[in-house]
């Protein structure tokens, strides 16, 4: 199965050959921005649609998860698995922020598709951080787009 | 809000494969087939994982 990621230029080949075209706007600034808000790096290097794709479906698991009254995970409980999915959460950025200055999300699963919630939450944050990473290596070149 | 376990499969596997395609394949075309590809694992999967749990117990 072919990856779109690029091996290291092999001996007697230029790297130009091998590397993708940057895209100019400066790589950690699309790491952060695509973290704070999904899509917004694929949406600064004018990549439209494919932008817009990530925040929907990002944004739409969020908000899906959320209205299954699922738990927003926080940190300081000590609970092992609670830090891993606060650490998941973490990768939604912006939506996670919101939802804990807005107190969305139930502290504890009550019903049984409150359990969807919560993972729909968590893989939200996780699949946020892999397009925000996505984005960055469309900065540096390191993937082609 | 309330969603079968179906429909909740379907919603998953959607979003998920829409931003696998994305961030693991560069050319429009390819995005789309590796989407579908994905999308298909994803609901045929679980089919078949349901279908299994189903043969254990009985």
């Amino acid at each position: 199965m072919t990856t779109n990621i690029q091996a290291p230029a092999r001996p007697g080949e230029t790297t130009a050959i091998r590397s993708g075209k940057k895209t100019g706007v400066a790589p950690g600034l699309v790491l952060f921005a695509g973290w704070l808000i999904p899509g917004a790096g694929h949406l600064l290097q004018r990549m439209w649609i494919r932008g817009l794709l990530l925040l929907a479906s990002i944004f739409g698991m969020f908000v899906i998860g959320i209205a299954l009254q699922g738990k927003v995970y926080q940190l300081g409980t000590g609970d092992p698995l609670d830090m891993l999915g606060f650490a998941g959460d973490l990768g939604a950025g912006g939506l996670y922020l919101l939802a804990r200055i807005c107190d969305l999300g139930h502290a504890s699963v009550l019903v049984a598709t409150a359990d969807y919630g919560t993972k729909f939450i968590v893989v939200a944050g996780m699949l946020n951080l892999i397009a925000a990473v996505d984005a960055h290596s469309l900065a540096t070149g390191r993937k082609q787009s | 809000m309330t969603l079968t376990h179906f429909s909740a499969v379907l919603l998953f596997s959607l979003f998920t494969s829409i931003v696998f395609a994305i961030t693991q394949r560069s050319e429009p075309k390819m995005m789309i087939r590796f989407g579908a590809f994905c999308f298909a694992l994803f609901v045929g999967g679980t089919i078949v994982a349901s279908w299994a749990m189903w043969a254990i117990k009985h």
